[in-house]
């Protein structure tokens, strides 16, 4: 899953790295808030293991293959989110370097897809919230898959997207996701294995060892610098990606045109922008924007007719759309979550 | 001066899970003594180092530097005053460059960046390793990864020297001359080792430690001759007093 | 991920501590150049194949001066080409428009598209296998800290380098050990993996544990303090200024093709 420089462009590429290294600004700010230093050394030596543990393989039960451990789950089940995020960026620039895993100006979206799914949605939304504190049980099991599950499907569709912003690979967005996201499914379910086979073993041999038995806190505060992390961090994606997301919309447009015919592609822009017309419309008290005029002057075939486009492409209708996307995202994350929960609480 | 000198009273120390490590554990050691910290795997040798440099920090009793006793608040202090090297030189060297990790401890007490430099020069010629200066830790050989351990906690310039097993690892040539460095040094020493004929060369004092407490204590050649003494606690006479005669 | 990789990264390493003016070049310089080189060979139109050739010249030019053997890149460059193989493969197969004329072949936007992607990734990755090969870890890191980058990753990746080594050691002397006392192949039952992982999870922040009490004894108390500070020299701005130069001219002359026109027109 980690992306090579070769399919990214410039904007794309930078606007994660901007991302990502906001986050890890925001994650170095709340560790040294806790004050523990004596993470420096385990932080180190938890991602010099990671790296160990890729080396070993076990074999999957009923296929005949193997698999690893990727690490960003475990590494949160062990650190908690913030110090976890920046193992996962440091293990990913020694990638980048050392093994030419993921390219340079790609670092920013592989820290983003691989360290802000697992330590800010997979462990907090999902394994905490269906394994409550309990190890080794089937329910702790079934809750490291589904984080795990969870975790890399998010992280390969933000490869689709980052990919498909770029506007380099000709591969249309079906196609990409169809490819993606089953065979991140397979991945996720041998890394939930891989997960939860070894947190079993710690958490008998060494409970404390593990975040969830360290935290002072009671889960419901500690959620929410996650939730407002989330947040703020979708807004930024969802409001800046598609400022720049929206340069190369012809590339996509011109490849969906290829693959689905010039009908369907008139008819998914008609529909698109009649979705963003009434979400505009609904938006319309908000002062000084405009909304509808952009809406209804701006048709996409004028878009599609070669004018040069500005980079960024600064449309408040695109960034609305975007922010919007980004929350419905995050209150569809969040309604998993606690639905989950309730259904326990149900129980 | 006075920092020389190491006390402690009536320690006692239990794990978090109530098992007692130490007990009732007092001693004595002043100025410039060479003591050897001897006992049977598992009798408390490394849980009682770590509690002279403010580590662990006993459930009973106390330990004192000089004559401050050594609480919280004196801890930096301590640290300052005792050196201590651990059994595993890459537990201690985990800085880039030896250079590094021997101005790790100085630049930590605040010395300015030139104090710094003299402090890492003269600790590395000190233990013969100044030409590794600019070497990354894991390029060393484990008797130049031992000294430069030990250079790590010289260039902090401190009144005592604690070691965990200083000559575990090393071959005779680098144990011979971990021998021949540790009998230069006029720090207080206080070693804990396995290793009972570096005790007969290098310490003039031994103390036996026995299952968290200590069982003996005096001069080294009399402990050591002392054969029934040694088995009882898990241990021996060393090779190279059984030519002699007792006195 | 086998033994083979550890021993690359040990390589690697080694060839970061060269002493060659390339890398005697203050870090940060050369993250930069490298940046801007990426910037803008990703920042040329998806057809794009003969503009992009002129940019060859900074990493050979890096190999050469830095004596780095070219070989080791490479390599690297082979192993790491799969994942964009696979996802560039798409477009010969969705593009057929024609979009040049060779001789008497039409070469269709697809194969264009796809030499161009292939190019910019030989490009990008040898641009940063090249950077850390003549650079280092420790000196990238200290670059990185100059550059503002928090003090707690720039810690955390020296120590995870530090100690890859060491626990990959214990991880192959416990693969090792297990091998010898197994006579099937070398995939675990997941039991026996969750142990196996596990124990060497435990052995690793046993070590961590270590390392801490050694800092303690050493006087640290939360932060890593840096003793020398490099500055920049004018060989450092030459550098990069330099070669942004000439990576901004060849974005906007495709010089291949000048220096292609110059020839055809002799010869004809």
């Amino acid at each position: 899953m980690h992306m090579a420089d070769a399919l990214i462009n410039p904007a794309v590429g930078g606007t994660m790295w901007i991302v990502s290294t906001g986050l890890i600004a925001w994650c170095a700010h709340k560790l040294k808030q806790t004050m523990n230093d004596r993470l420096v050394p385990m932080m180190g030596v938890l991602g010099a293991f990671i790296f160990a543990a890729m080396m070993i393989n076990f074999s999957i039960p009923v296929t005949g293959s193997s698999g690893h451990l990727g690490g960003g789950l475990i590494l949160t089940i062990l650190l908690g989110p913030y110090a976890a995020f920046i193992v996962i960026a440091s293990v990913l620039t020694v990638q980048a370097f050392f093994f030419a895993d993921g390219g340079l100006l790609a670092l920013g979206c592989n820290i983003f897809n691989l360290g802000f799914f697992p330590a800010f949605i997979a462990y907090p939304l999902v394994y905490r919230v269906i394994a409550r504190d309990e190890h080794g049980t089937l329910r702790a099991w079934i809750a490291a898959i589904v984080a795990a599950v969870v975790g890399l499907q998010l992280g390969a569709f933000g490869v689709v997207l980052e990919t498909k912003a770029s506007g380099i690979s000709e591969l249309p967005f079906g196609t990409f996701v169809l490819l993606m996201q089953p065979i991140h499914l397979a991945i996720g379910i041998v890394e939930g294995l891989a997960t939860a086979a070894v947190v079993t073993f710690v958490a008998r041999a060494r409970p404390e060892a593990l975040f969830s038995a360290r935290l002072d806190m009671q889960p419901r505060n500690s959620m929410q610098p996650v939730l407002i992390g989330l947040l703020i961090a979708t807004v930024i994606v969802g409001g800046a990606a598609s400022w720049f997301a929206s340069t190369h919309p012809d590339g996509l447009e011109w490849s969906i045109a290829k693959v689905s015919g010039q009908e369907e592609v008139t008819g998914t822009e008609d529909n698109l922008h009649k979705g963003l017309g009434q979400l505009q419309e609904k938006t319309a008290f908000l002062p000084d924007y405009g909304f509808k005029s952009t809406a209804t002057e701006t048709a996409p075939a004028e878009k599609t007719a070669a004018e040069p486009e500005q980079w960024p492409a600064i449309s408040a209708g695109t960034s609305v759309s975007g922010i919007v996307g980004g929350l419905i995202t995050l209150g569809l994350a969040g309604l998993i979550g606690f639905a989950l929960k309730a259904r326990r609480a149900g129980v | 001066m006075s920092h020389h000198i190491v006390e402690v009273r009536d320690l006692h120390f239990a794990y978090p899970d109530g098992t007692e490590a130490l007990q009732s554990v007092s001693f004595r050691i002043t100025h410039g003594e060479a003591v050897a910290l001897i006992g049977a795997n598992g009798a408390g040798k490394s849980t009682l180092l770590l509690h002279l440099n403010g580590y662990l920090t006993p459930t009973r009793g106390e330990v004192r530097i000089g004559e401050m006793p050594l609480v919280r608040e004196t801890a930096a202090a301590a640290r300052r005053a005792v050196g201590m090297v651990f059994q595993d030189p890459d537990d201690q060297l985990f800085m880039p460059t030896v250079f590094e990790d021997v101005a790790f401890g100085p630049l930590n007490a605040g010395l300015p960046a030139a104090e710094v430099e003299r402090h890492v020069t003269s600790a590395l010629e000190r233990v013969g390793m100044a030409h590794l200066k600019d070497r990354p830790p894991y390029k060393l050989s484990a008797g130049e990864k031992r000294a430069v351990a030990i250079a790590t906690v010289l260039a902090m310039s401190p009144d005592v020297l604690v070691m965990d097993e200083p000559s575990s690892h090393l071959d005779p040539r680098g144990r011979r001359r971990l021998i021949g460095l540790l009998q230069s040094f006029e720090h207080t020493k206080i070693i804990a080792t396995h290793d009972l004929e570096l005790v007969v060369e290098v310490c003039s004092r031994v103390i036996v430690l026995d299952d968290g407490r200590v069982v003996a204590e005096g001069p080294t050649v009399e402990l050591l001759n002392d054969e029934a003494l040694m088995l009882a606690h898990g241990l021996e006479r060393p090779h190279s007093l059984r030519h002699l005669h007792p006195h | 991920m086998g033994l083979g990789q550890w021993i690359e990264i040990g390589r690697l390493d080694e060839l970061g501590r060269l002493d060659t003016p390339v890398h005697r070049l203050d870090a940060r310089a050369k993250v930069i150049t490298t940046l801007v080189f990426i910037v803008v060979v990703m920042s040329f139109p998806r057809y794009e194949v003969s503009a992009l050739m002129p940019f060859f010249l900074y990493p050979i030019a890096l190999i050469a001066l830095g004596r780095i053997p070219a070989g080791c890149i490479l390599r690297k460059i082979l192993l790491a080409a799969p994942f964009a193989l696979v996802i560039g493969m798409f477009n010969p197969l969705l593009d057929h428009q024609t979009a040049a004329k060779v001789g008497v072949w039409n070469i269709s936007g697809g194969w264009l598209s796809f030499a161009s992607i292939m190019l910019r990734f030989v490009l990008t990755v040898s641009a940063a296998l090249t950077l850390i090969a003549c650079t280092g870890i420790h000196r990238l890191g200290a670059g990185l800290e100059r550059m503002c980058a928090p003090r707690v990753f720039v810690v955390q990746l020296l120590f995870l380098y530090r100690y890859l080594f060491v626990v990959a050691d214990e991880g192959t002397r416990m693969m090792r050990s297990l091998e010898l006392r197994s006579a099937g192949p070398r995939s675990l039952r997941l039991r026996v993996y969750g142990s196996l992982v596990g124990h060497l999870l435990l052995r690793s922040m046993d070590r961590a544990d270590r390392v801490y009490r050694a800092m303690v004894a050493r006087g640290f108390s939360g932060e890593i303090r840096v003793l020398r500070q490099t500055s920049l020299r004018w060989t450092d701005w030459a550098f990069t200024g330099g070669w942004t130069a000439f990576f901004v001219a060849a974005r906007i002359w495709n010089l291949a093709d000048g220096i292609g026109r110059l020839f055809t027109k002799g010869a004809s």
